[in-house]
């Protein structure tokens, strides 16, 4: 949600059960405009807000002129203080996708995970269990970034590509109209696209390359598990 | 658009005319002398003769295939059409007719040679023949052969355009398929060895481009202006309204918005946007009060006592702690609430919560009936299960005696099925409220039926998202008994009596009681409120669970609260087959199975993953003085309870969201 329009937002979110205090709503207004001001970002985004055993996690995205370009993501525990979350690696999602359970809300926290790695010494070959430690940070990062890459939505219209290269927010843009928002073809991914050029030459043909220029919503197959 | 040719040619007096005006009149020439059509020469008598053999089977047809034909604002259209008809087999009436209705305006050559352009015209009616009749296009097929030699022998006049016909007609079963035939020039070579066509002038190459440029699909759909106004001329000449002209405007509106394309945006909104009105308008019955009539007694009644609770102050108690729907929908649950209390005989009500589902939720309301207000459903559910049971008894007897008589028979398997947990009785232990439900506040509230042990059982076993459909089938495996509804009411059953809490010492048990060992057995079922409860403060509601306590019963193994012994037969099946069921008794004993008595407080709920399965919050640590108590269920996420210490409060599982994540059963 944009920070200028987060309480609107939030109204029309609340469909789900899930809103936030008038305290929070508050201090999110107030901290966002500050973010925005020290970071320099041309949009701050709310995110969400992640549960924790012990505390919360609310999250916060920063962009900036560029809409594609890889954006920063803040976390905070109080709506109030912000920090900086590293980017997101590979190395950290293999790393973090062998913890499960619930976050505890402590952003130092270390979650221990026993590996067996196979160790060479001279001609043996044996395995030695090792300790692994990761941090809530970490997991904390790479479950943004997955989250993210699966449903990060944003309207086809919304965004359009200047020649130069830069995607730049649709000042024109006025919403969808109700038959087109009934159509999964009218929503793409807001994240660099991988179907793209996947497609065909005739389905390239109709697609307009100023707006048409990341992955839609419509060919998704959810990954089933057994 | 080419210009039409400006001499007449009276060897041919084709009809045709790109006006719309000519068209027009054209149509109407054509329409008044359809019905008494006479064939003029004498030439055409034989075909009509052949025609009018078979005309009597596929008269609608024809009419269709002639509406068609007139259709065209081309004449090679027209021609082509000419000749279906003549499939149809009533070519005879329609040439005459169309020939002498129309000024010669065209040669006929040009179209031969957009012979080829033509041909999609007639694939597309031949496409739509198909679909429309298969079996009809055989039997033009057929009536195809017979008149095409009377055709290319007696009209010299119209020679081209009959071999043009012809060769379209030999490439007939191939037109609806392969539309790049059609378009190849190949035809035209085809035609071109026993004709003597004129080469093709400048004027022709105008009017190809012109009828390309009409067969052009628009960019909004498939349809092309050709097409459209087959379409439209077909309506026409299936309604035959009275002076067609003057209402020429809205009939091709009509046609139109028949075509199943999207069109007109300004036409395409009206039809959408009424799906919001008509929620609108059910929601605005909502917020009438009942009954104009009545007078200043009622609302003094109202406002005395009502089963409705105060949704408005739940609502923003929820909203402090972070959960919630915004206030107008609550609102709009409150007065959707109301009505429920109007409309059935309901001592209590609760809002229960949402659960959101796919393409829709639901939102459910717990209430509990006045007394004596039992439903007729039930009685015939007993009805049911009694007739049940009597069969199942009389396979066992059946059984034996079959043993006895012959050595032969396949053996009998010996597995019985389980014996069916019979269901808790209502108003008791898992049915102890009733659930109704609705998709929107608005909707009528439907009663979800009282649930089966057998069902809760199931329900633990899979996990699936609701649909929003009270009637969808719950597809899964293990299968589970019963339709969505019933998946609902024992989900709703495992959530109430997993995640209803109360601060401790706000529920106590009554003083009276039965005898201890029933007790012991079955558990304390009843409680109430507590007059001497002053509250617990906050801070320390937050700091340990133990200050909580369920006041729902615990869900067995089994699926009931209180515990059943299944091997216990009635009296009715320990008539019948006594020796048997002896026998089994010795070797299956079932233990009782026994849960957390009531009133047990949260500590001691078993873990998750190392994790305790509860979450307390203040609701703002700025102003720790009149925050409220938050605790969150980590096993259903959704499900949130507060309370205010020194405000009698009690506290409310508000379930949010469906269940999902990863889970243990309860």
């Amino acid at each position: 949600m944009d920070a200028e329009s987060l309480l609107l937002s939030l109204e029309l979110a609340s469909g789900s059960g899930q809103g936030l205090s008038p305290d929070r709503r508050a201090s999110l207004l107030t901290s966002l405009m500050l973010v925005k001001r020290d970071y320099r970002y041309d949009r701050v985004l709310f995110w969400g807000r992640i549960l924790g055993l012990v505390a919360d996690y609310y999250i916060a995205q920063g962009l900036s002129e560029d809409q594609l370009a890889p954006r920063k993501t803040l976390y905070s525990l109080n709506c109030m203080e912000w920090s900086l979350l590293p980017p997101a690696t590979d190395e950290m999602m293999v790393q973090t996708s062998v913890v499960k359970g619930r976050f505890t809300g402590d952003p130092s926290h270390e979650y221990e995970h026993t590996e067996l790695q196979k160790v060479n010494d001279g001609e043996k070959v044996f395995e030695e269990e090792v300790v692994v430690q990761i941090k809530e940070e970490t997991r904390l990062v790479s479950i943004i970034d997955q989250i993210d890459k699966a449903v990060s939505v944003i309207p086809r219209g919304a965004l359009f590509k200047t020649p130069f290269g830069p995607v730049h927010v649709n000042r024109t843009f006025e919403g969808l109209s109700l038959s087109q928002a009934k159509k999964l073809s009218s929503y793409f991914h807001f994240r660099e696209p991988v179907e793209l050029k996947n497609k065909t030459l005739l389905e390239k043909a109709d697609l307009d390359p100023s707006l048409d220029f990341l992955d839609s919503l419509e060919h998704d197959i959810p990954k089933v598990e057994p | 658009m080419g210009d039409p040719p400006p001499a007449p040619d009276p060897s041919a007096p084709q009809p045709s005319s790109r006006r719309s005006s000519q068209v027009s009149e054209q149509r109407s020439q054509e329409r008044a002398q359809l019905p008494p059509a006479v064939p003029d020469g004498v030439q055409q008598m034989p075909l009509d003769a052949q025609v009018l053999r078979s005309s009597q089977e596929i008269l609608e047809s024809q009419a269709n295939l002639q509406s068609w034909s007139q259709g065209a604002s081309l004449s090679p259209y027209e021609q082509l059409a000419m000749f279906q008809a003549e499939e149809a087999q009533l070519g005879g009436m329609e040439y005459p007719s169309l020939n002498t209705g129309f000024p010669s305006e065209f040669l006929p050559q040009p179209y031969l040679d957009g012979g080829g352009i033509q041909v999609p015209g007639n694939a597309s009616l031949m496409q739509q023949l198909q679909h429309g009749r298969g079996n009809v296009f055989q039997e033009l097929e057929s009536a195809y052969q017979e008149p095409r030699p009377d055709l290319l022998g007696q009209f010299s006049m119209y020679q081209r355009e009959d071999l043009q016909f012809s060769a379209s007609a030999q490439h007939g079963p191939y037109m609806s398929d392969d539309p790049a035939l059609q378009f190849s020039p190949s035809e035209l070579g085809f035609m071109s060895f026993s004709m003597q066509v004129p080469e093709p002038e400048p004027r022709e190459l105008a009017v190809q481009n012109a009828k390309a440029y009409l067969l052009q699909t628009s960019v909004n759909c498939n349809l092309s202006l050709y097409e459209h106004l087959v379409n439209l001329l077909t309506k026409i000449l299936n309604q035959r309204p009275e002076d067609p002209l003057s209402i020429l405007e809205s009939l091709n509106r009509t046609a139109q918005w028949e075509w199943f394309h999207p069109k007109l945006d300004t036409l395409r909104d009206d039809p959408e946007m009424q799906l919001t009105y008509e929620m609108a308008e059910r929601q605005k019955a909502l917020f009438v009060r009942g009954g104009s009539g009545e007078g200043e007694q009622d609302m003094e009644e109202e406002v005395t006592e009502t089963a409705v609770p105060n949704i408005m102050e739940t609502a923003f108690y929820f909203e402090q702690a972070g959960v919630g729907l915004s206030s107008d929908e609550s609102f709009r649950i409150f007065v959707a609430l109301k009505q429920l209390v109007e409309q059935q005989p309901i001592r209590t009500c609760r809002f229960w919560g949402k659960i959101l589902g796919l393409s829709g939720s639901y939102l459910v309301a717990e209430v509990e009936f006045r007394e004596g207000e039992e439903e007729v459903e039930e009685e015939e559910v007993e009805e049911l299960t009694e007739g049940g049971e009597a069969t199942e008894a009389h396979g066992e007897e059946e059984g034996e005696e079959d043993e006895e008589k012959v050595t032969d028979v396949i053996p009998k398997p010996t597995w019985k099925p389980p014996p069916v947990i019979p269901k808790e009785e209502s108003r008791s232990g898992t049915n102890k409220f009733l659930y109704f439900v609705c998709n929107e506040p608005g909707r009528p509230w439907t009663r979800l039926p009282h649930v089966t042990p057998a069902q809760i059982v199931h329900a633990r076993k899979i996990k699936k998202f609701f649909t929003g459909r009270l009637d969808a089938p719950v597809i899964s495996y293990p299968p589970f008994p019963g339709n969505e509804a019933n998946y609902l009411r024992a989900q709703i059953a495992r959530i109430s009596a997993a995640t209803h809490i109360s601060p401790l010492g706000f529920y106590q048990f009554g003083e009276e009681e039965g005898d201890e060992e029933e007790e012991g057995r079955a558990g304390r079922d009843t409680y109430e409120e507590n007059a001497d409860f002053e509250g617990i403060p906050v801070l320390e509601l937050v700091d340990s669970l133990a200050n909580w306590v369920h006041h729902r019963q615990h869900i067995l193994p089994q699926g009931r609260c209180t515990w059943v012994n299944p091997l216990q037969k009635t009296e009715e099946e320990e008539e019948l087959g006594e020796e048997e069921e002896k026998a089994d008794e010795g070797v299956e004993e079932v233990e009782q199975e026994i849960g957390p008595p009531l009133l047990t407080p949260l500590s001691e709920d078993a873990e998750i993953l190392h994790t305790s399965p509860w979450t307390t919050r203040l609701s703002c640590s700025l102003c720790p003085q009149y925050s409220v108590a938050v605790v969150r269920s980590n096993l259903w996420p959704g499900a949130y309870a507060y309370a205010i210490g020194k405000m009698n409060l009690r506290c409310i599982g508000y379930d949010g969201a469906q269940p999902g994540c990863d889970f243990m059963s309860s």
